[in-house]
């Protein structure tokens, strides 16, 4: 099938959209569906793209097999969350995961944590594991010629050197 | 501590002390946990939230931060009780809304308050009065940092705590700021301020938190962006943002006073006219005078009136605040008059 907007690349996406209460069914490659979801969150801003994750009146950009997958921790299913806005319990992370991680990206702009850490994880080896992790990351995001991204990295890993001589 | 205690002491958040107290009522900080392998609170059994809640209890009780706290569960209060620490900035209207299994922790000074089971398992909150944000987060962070031993928080290196709405996920952290901002409203460059301040991630509402309006020229304005910053960045953020709305609110007071003394005197005056005595008073209409008197009081206005009584106005002529004073439920006129009666006795000496 290809792309109902491009129609040569072939289409990967398929979303739902109500127009004037009827039902159409989209049909995009994967580059189209990001210029789509893109322009809705212009269109809404931040506060409703929230209040979007309730109303599935709006385009759903997941498909249709993010409704029915569910965390087998919890229960809670994908449709679940998107009526109520909140997920179930920490393991949803994980079983939402290829959703949730755009969605963090689209709300914080970033899908890293960078702040503390428990006291109890907080162990020397944590953190040469931390850092080898951030200096992979760092390598990418140059990589990818993100520069923000890589001057927020290096940042973070001086921090955390900077910790880690202290505590020796 | 009994909750009535708490009538004759003043809201941290009103004390009118601290940097900046012309302008910053209040900074506080929040930090959002959760426990690891219980369902969030809105997910759980109402056993097992029954058992979240005992569990942060006992921690709570033994823990060395938190010896003057007090816990009470929330279907142990009446309605008046739950109303009465909403007004006070202790807990949210969302958490007195659903009293089941859920609880709040605070102390006596009413600078830390602990909601158990609201949107996640711990909503912890340090509030201080005025400018002070590394202050309440230094406070926050020592007693995250003392629970954390105890407890297993849900938390994972790459996307930090483990949150029930992904807007906190990351450091669960928000800061928020509670600013008196009349000569912006008055000079009407309110709007400009605001939509700035949007633009840069952050939030603003009303004196009561989301969906309340912003009456009485305050604005509570927090960050948004709990994720991929860490928690020194997200209060530098804050506190470079709210440094610039002061400085804005600071000169807009200047060219009023300097443009538009004899406009600005007579809403002063007027204000403190009326409230002095009037007989029947709404809590907007004595917010919105409230305002103005105190924004007289800072600008020199009104040489003879206490800043701190001024302040503690707006809270002591909430709904229940004014039925805790009374002793009994009042309906909205008997609140009327009986607010009319305490401004008065406040104002005129
Ligand atoms: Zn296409
Ligand atoms: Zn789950």
């Amino acid at each position: 099938m290809l792309c109902d907007i491009c129609t040569t690349n072939q289409a990967t996406v398929h979303l739902t959209e109500i127009i004037d209460e009827q039902m159409t069914e989209l049909h995009l490659c994967e580059e189209c569906a990001k210029n789509k979801s893109m322009d809705m969150e212009q269109q809404f801003g931040l506060a409703d793209l929230l209040a979007g994750l309730t109303d599935i009146g709006k385009a759903q950009v997941e498909g249709k097999e993010a409704v029915k997958l569910k965390c087998l921790v919890c229960g809670l299913t994908y449709d679940d969350f998107r009526k109520i806005g909140r997920l179930g319990c920490s393991e949803c992370y994980t079983s939402f995961r290829k959703y949730l991680i755009p969605l963090l990206k689209r709300i914080h702009g970033s899908n890293k944590h960078y702040g503390k850490t428990p006291l109890v994880l907080t162990k020397p080896v944590r953190m040469k594991s931390d850092a080898a992790e951030l200096k992979e990351n760092l390598e990418k995001a140059i990589q990818a010629e993100e520069f923000e991204e890589a001057a927020r990295i290096r940042d973070a890993l001086k921090a955390l050197e900077k910790k880690a001589s202290e505590n020796k | 501590m009994q909750l009535n205690d708490l009538l004759n002491h003043t809201s941290e958040w009103l004390k009118g002390t601290g940097p900046h107290s012309d302008i910053v009522m209040s900074s506080r900080v929040r930090l959002a946990r959760n426990l690891e392998g219980r369902l969030f609170p809105h997910w759980a059994s109402k056993a097992q939230a029954e058992e979240t809640m005992n569990i942060l209890k006992q921690v709570i009780e033994r823990n060395d931060y938190l010896k003057k706290t007090t816990f009470f569960r929330l279907a142990d209060l009446d309605s008046v009780d739950k109303q009465f620490l909403v007004e006070r900035h202790l807990m949210s209207r969302e958490h007195a809304s659903k009293p089941d299994s859920k609880a709040i922790v605070m102390e006596d000074g009413e600078i830390i308050s602990i909601m158990i089971n609201e949107e996640d398992h711990l909503r912890m909150q340090v509030m201080k009065s005025g400018f002070d944000f590394l202050e309440s987060w230094e406070i926050m962070n020592q007693i995250d940092d003392s629970l954390s031993k105890e407890l297993t928080y849900a938390f994972s290196s790459e996307l930090g705590y483990l949150t029930a709405c992904p807007t906190n996920t990351g450091t669960g952290m928000r800061g928020s700021v509670m600013l008196h901002l009349p000569a912006l409203v008055i000079a009407r460059t309110i709007e400009k301020v605001l939509a700035a301040i949007s633009k840069l991630s952050f939030t603003t509402r009303g004196l009561y938190g989301e969906g309340t309006q912003a009456i009485g020229n305050f604005f509570q304005i927090s960050n948004q962006v709990s994720l991929g910053h860490n928690e020194d960045e997200i209060i530098s953020n804050i506190n470079g943002l709210i440094r610039q709305v002061i400085e804005h609110e600071e000169q807009a007071r200047a060219i009023l006073i300097k443009q538009q003394k004899a406009f600005l005197e007579d809403r002063v005056w007027r204000g403190y006219g009326i409230l002095k005595n009037a007989v029947i008073i709404s809590s907007q209409e004595t917010t919105e005078l409230l305002s103005m008197v105190r924004l007289g009081a800072d600008l020199d206005i009104l040489k003879d009136i206490d800043r701190r009584t001024i302040n503690e106005l707006f809270i002591l002529i909430q709904p229940a605040h004014l039925q805790k004073l009374e002793g009994k439920k009042l309906n909205s006129q008997e609140r009327d008059e009986k607010r009319a009666r305490i401004i008065r006795s406040k104002l005129v000496k």
